[in-house]
């Protein structure tokens, strides 16, 4: 295993409040690595909302979803923080006071004095399709993501959906696989013109199969994928033999593994914090944003902006205990312009 | 105000008026319909205000915006008389509207 990476804080989520967590810590001296199950820094903002407008942000009326994101971006870059995307915090242990070991879904490994915990709705997921009974199939047969293309060789693929994710394994997966069909509800298609144009080419050259419809039922054995029934738009049901299904229909947001780090909760859904310094009830793991909960609690990110503020002002007690912290404006003092680059 | 019924899929009907200008989502969070989960808060960004439209009212209703059906790609029994209600207004011609609430939302 290698070696872990030595940090004052771990920041779990990339989303506006996570961003703008490195910013405070920034100002007083603690360094941040930012983690983030996401292929791209921005979480909701990003994933859900890119165009669309934000109204509520102070001194900003009118921003995007990717552009209060970018702007986020600009304002921390001078702290230099690391980022990990694609990547999920699954275990917390504490080892010291404060000092917590936290290993990632990829091996990765953790030692930091401080955690925030900025997740937001929680970590998206691969949403599973309302087919009764995939779970079965799920990791033998059914695959939300491709790891490794060669798994799927020679084998009969059917892949669900008609995004790009879609589109793209299917154009990816057709010299690979001894037979592919993609199943999608309806004519159009939400991914790139040029892909979609280049799987009705395969269409027509008769090396793979489109069908018009919605998988409704699935048979096989042992966790082995036999068959996709398939409704077709027209009302008729028909069969696919198949040894692996693929579908893609975007992704939503589960808690994870945040409820087993030992903290207490508000309905098992949200992380309760005291509103001084928004700690959770284990010292040093302090939560921001969406995924904490006190009295009065509103999900706006202007919130989870004041969140940052102070969790920060708690946090460098346990990044540099005995040490004195001198409260200042960025407008007037020297060594903050410094730590921004502007003085 | 126009009354809204929001039939479940179990059968039980709930008629709730509706603030004209909102929407049909809105309508039923703030009257605590069940069925409805809005997950994205009315953003057009995900599917989880799916309704069927009932089928005297679709002409009415009205069809889904490119955008809209691109999210529906994600709702769970899509159909033709599917919309997502968050982007359904409520209008004063919508007096007397019936949408039925999927067994579940995505």
């Amino acid at each position: 295993m290698s070696e872990p990476i030595k940090t004052d804080v771990l920041i779990i989520g990339a989303g506006p409040c996570g961003l703008f967590a490195v910013f405070e810590l920034g100002l007083l001296d603690m360094k941040a690595h930012v983690i983030d199950i996401l292929d791209k820094i921005g979480g909701q903002c990003a994933e859900l909302y890119p165009e669309k407008p934000i109204y509520d942000i102070p001194g900003l009326p009118y921003v995007t979803g990717q552009g209060l994101t970018d702007a986020l971006l600009a304002q921390i870059k001078p702290f230099g923080a690391t980022f990990h995307l694609q990547e999920m915090v699954q275990t917390v242990e504490k080892i010291g006071d404060p000092l917590f070991r936290v290993t990632t879904d990829r091996g990765r490994r953790f030692e930091v004095k401080v955690i925030v915990i900025a997740a937001g709705g929680g970590s998206f997921q691969p949403k599973r399709p309302p087919i009764p009974g995939i779970e079965a199939y799920e990791g033998s047969s059914v695959f939300y993501s491709v790891r490794q293309i060669e798994a799927l060789r020679g084998q009969r693929v059917v892949i669900a959906g008609g995004g790009d994710s879609a589109l793209d394994w299917t154009l990816n997966l057709a010299p690979v696989s001894r037979h592919l069909t993609l199943v999608h509800r309806r004519s159009e298609f939400r991914a790139a013109p040029d892909s979609v144009n280049k799987m009705m080419k395969l269409v027509g050259e008769g090396k793979i199969d489109f069908v018009l419809g919605q998988i409704s039922a699935l048979a096989g054995e042992g966790g082995r994928l036999a068959k996709a029934i398939v409704k077709g738009s027209d009302g008729s049901n028909f069969e696919i033999a198949c040894d692996a299904l693929l579908p893609f229909f975007g992704l939503t947001m589960k808690l994870g593994p945040v409820t087993d780090w030992g903290m207490a909760m508000k309905d098992g859904e949200y992380i309760l914090v005291d509103t001084a310094a928004f700690e959770s009830s284990v010292p040093g793991i302090f939560a921001i944003g969406d995924i904490s909960w006190y009295p009065g609690k509103l999900k706006l990110i202007l919130s989870g902006f004041h969140e940052g503020a102070l969790m920060a002002q708690k946090a460098y007690h346990y990044v540099y205990p005995g040490k004195r912290l001198v409260f200042q404006y960025t407008t007037s003092s020297t060594s903050l312009q410094k730590k921004l680059g502007v003085a | 105000m126009p009354k809204i019924t929001y039939i479940d899929h179990e059968g039980t009907a709930r008629t709730v008026e509706g603030e004209i200008g909102s929407t049909v989502m809105e309508t039923a969070i703030k009257n605590g319909v069940p069925g409805i989960e809005a997950e994205c808060g009315g953003a057009c960004a995900c599917a989880t205000c799916h309704v069927h439209v009932d089928q005297a009212w679709r002409a009415v209703v009205g069809e889904p915006s490119p955008m809209e059906e691109d999210m529906l790609d994600f709702g769970y029994d899509v159909q033709a008389d599917s919309r997502l209600s968050c982007q359904i207004k409520v209008t004063a011609e919508l007096e007397g509207l019936v949408v039925r609430t999927p067994e579940r939302q995505a």
